[in-house]
């Protein structure tokens, strides 16, 4: 009985260790990716900084000492105290438990506009690229219009078109933003489609799709993933511009954009209702920027190797 | 061109042309570069059809216009009787298990991100229906067959050396089970040592696979070791075309000769008294008049330089295109 077991326990393990093996080229990059970040102390502050961003959008409601919308009325505009250390509002809500919901809103915000910018831009920049002459041509036109205009004039135009609200102003930010997206991958899938290799595939047989999706796609995401992170500090300061206008969340809503503008009539008098999500935006933006800057560094291959 | 009945050819490719259009600017006319400009030969099933030229003759791009990998301007290529330029897209995917290409640069042409398997099984999976478990199986068995080791599967190109890249192509395309490989250059970048190797091999998977190959190198050592008939190229023509005794023994065409003179011996002390063959090619823009290699021509004469040559057949089989051949 108890022979065989232990025979299929050590063939087990044994697979378990040749699996480890094959795979060692890529542990070894993951090692090396690691040792790399640890080398550069901005991006480890990033780090960071993103983390306790994640962490606090994760355990929000855990955190928060009061109700975001609960308002007391009779202590409205009370100075920050121990109680109530970012003060209350002028409807008497605690602000720090607003900014600590509103990390949830932000989040939510960052994740919705890049997936939808990103599908959107990888789409029409690698068809773009790989295809080349007429349907590269009528996409980038298409896209120029899009970046003809400031960023944050168009995002405002679509979003007070689709009437102000927080969805409505994800899908302004995100038409705004695809164009990133579609530039770089172009760029990348030109290069990536005149590469022996891509001809070399297709000599076997691949469809277009197929390598567009398979072998294309895989080569340009690097690129694009550092500048997904280096944007991710603009989305925020988008949607609190739109939030600030008024042309975003709406109230009660804790938008972080939208909390700055209720506190920009008692700026003079009770300027913590404006100061504090005011440096979460600020500070969360650093971190963004820090950890993108640092990606870029870490996948450089001129550094790496 | 050669007596064999049109059953025995593989290929057959008339008045093939590539011409690419360069523009100096938006508005001028495009002037043409003519990489590959009218050439016809066939291809005998199971033999080894060497092309040679100089850089810039337009032989790889020969060998790219022949697999449809790039778009030809004008002429047909027959396969195994089926028009090849006339194939759709879906069609043409299918057709491609049967002709196959290694290329010359064994560091670009394997996708960095994949490791061995899938570089190898990926036409397996667009080509035959095939359970995860066979795909595996064939993947192994053609490693082993290329010299390589099963437990290279999950390695990633990087890890390996040009030769053993080399043999990572080489599997790619056998495991197809192609009638026809097109190999262009395929030692050029490699060590002398591992090309003996490599060529051995393919020599003998010709041999065991029942291959048909075309060669094309500048390295007429590779010929001479590999090829039964041979196809020699300038700016973009087959300038002289026969058996490999017809181009060594019998060279017809003045460039024919100087390009086997222009190898030095394999020993330095050894005293040659071989040519240099002078001068660069020209553009092939601004291709000469005449013979196109008139300007470079020992023997050109006035005729040469107004006139384009006909093809002539000295000997059956064996073409030159030139207005007064050697040994005639």
């Amino acid at each position: 009985m108890r022979k065989p077991s232990s025979d299929k326990k050590i063939s087990g393990q044994s697979a378990f260790r040749e699996f480890l093996r094959e795979r060692k080229p890529m542990l070894d990059d993951v090692r090396h990716t690691v040792y790399l970040w640890k080398k550069t102390p901005l991006a480890l502050v990033g780090t960071v900084i993103i983390c306790l961003f994640l962490l606090v959008a994760l355990f929000a409601p855990l955190l928060a000492p009061y109700s975001p919308i609960a308002t007391d009325l009779s202590r409205k505009l009370e100075a920050p105290s121990a109680a109530h250390p970012f003060g209350l509002d002028q409807f008497g809500r605690d602000v720090l438990s607003r900014v600590i919901m509103g990390t949830r809103i932000e989040v939510s915000i960052i994740v919705i506009i890049s997936v939808i910018s990103i599908v959107i831009g990888l789409i029409v920049g690698i068809v773009a690229g790989y295809f080349g002459g007429i349907i590269d041509e009528i996409l980038m036109r298409i896209t120029d219009i899009f970046l003809a205009f400031p960023r944050l004039v168009l995002a405002m135009a679509f979003a007070a078109a689709l009437r102000p609200t927080l969805t409505n102003a994800i899908i302004a930010i995100s038409l705004v933003e695809w164009t990133v997206y579609a530039r770089l991958a172009r760029a990348e899938a030109m290069k990536i489609r005149s590469q022996p290799y891509i001809e070399a595939i297709r000599a076997v047989g691949a469809s277009n799709i197929k390598i567009m999706v398979f072998h294309v796609l895989p080569m340009s995401i690097s690129p694009i993933i550092v500048q997904l992170t280096m944007r991710m500090g603009t989305i925020i300061l988008t949607a609190a511009s739109l939030g600030f206008l008024g042309l975003g969340a709406q109230p009660p809503l804790p938008e972080w954009g939208a909390i700055v503008s209720d506190g920009r009539s008692y700026l003079m008098n009770n300027w913590w209702i404006t100061a504090f999500p005011g440096m979460a935006i600020a500070v969360t933006v650093l971190g963004f920027n820090l950890l993108g800057d640092g990606i870029r560094d870490i996948l450089d291959p001129r550094i790496r190797r | 061109m050669q007596s064999s009945t049109s059953d025995d050819m593989l290929l057959q490719v008339s008045h093939l042309q590539k011409f690419f259009a360069v523009r100096k600017n938006l508005y001028s006319k495009p002037l043409y570069v003519k990489a590959v400009d009218d050439c016809s030969f066939s291809i005998q099933r199971n033999t080894v059809f060497g092309v040679v030229g100089e850089s810039g003759s337009g032989k790889t791009t020969l060998g790219r216009v022949l697999l449809r990998l790039i778009e030809a301007t004008g002429g047909s290529v027959l396969f195994d009787n089926t028009d090849i330029l006339s194939l759709n897209t879906q069609e043409l995917r299918l057709f491609r298990r049967r002709m196959q290409i290694i290329s010359q640069d064994p560091y670009n042409s394997l996708h960095p991100r994949k490791v061995v398997k899938k570089l190898i099984g990926e036409g397996l999976q667009i080509h035959f229906q095939l359970s995860a478990q066979e795909i595996d199986t064939r993947v192994r068995d053609i490693l082993t067959l290329v010299g390589l080791r099963e437990e290279h599967m999950y390695r990633y190109p990087h890890e390996f050396s040009g030769g053993q890249r080399q043999r990572i192509a080489i599997a790619r395309a056998l495991v197809l089970k192609p009638e026809f490989i097109v190999l262009d250059e395929p030692t050029s970048a490699l060590d002398v040592s591992v090309q003996a190797i490599i060529l051995k091999m393919l020599k003998d998977l010709k041999k065991d696979f029942a291959l048909t190959y075309m060669l094309i190198t500048h390295d007429l050592a590779v010929i001479d070791y590999m090829a039964d008939y041979v196809a020699v190229m300038y700016l973009g023509q087959i300038v002289e075309s026969g058996s490999k005794d017809d181009i060594f023994k019998r060279t017809a065409h003045p460039y024919t000769s100087l390009l086997i003179d222009s190898v030095p011996p394999p020993t330095p002390s050894e005293h040659w008294s071989g040519h240099i063959l002078n001068g660069e090619i020209p553009s092939p823009i601004h291709s000469p008049s005449g013979c196109r290699f008139h300007p470079r021509c020992p023997q050109a004469k006035e005729i040469c330089k107004t006139a384009e040559p006909e093809v002539v057949e000295v000997q059956p089989g064996h073409v030159v295109m030139c207005h007064f051949p050697l040994g005639s």
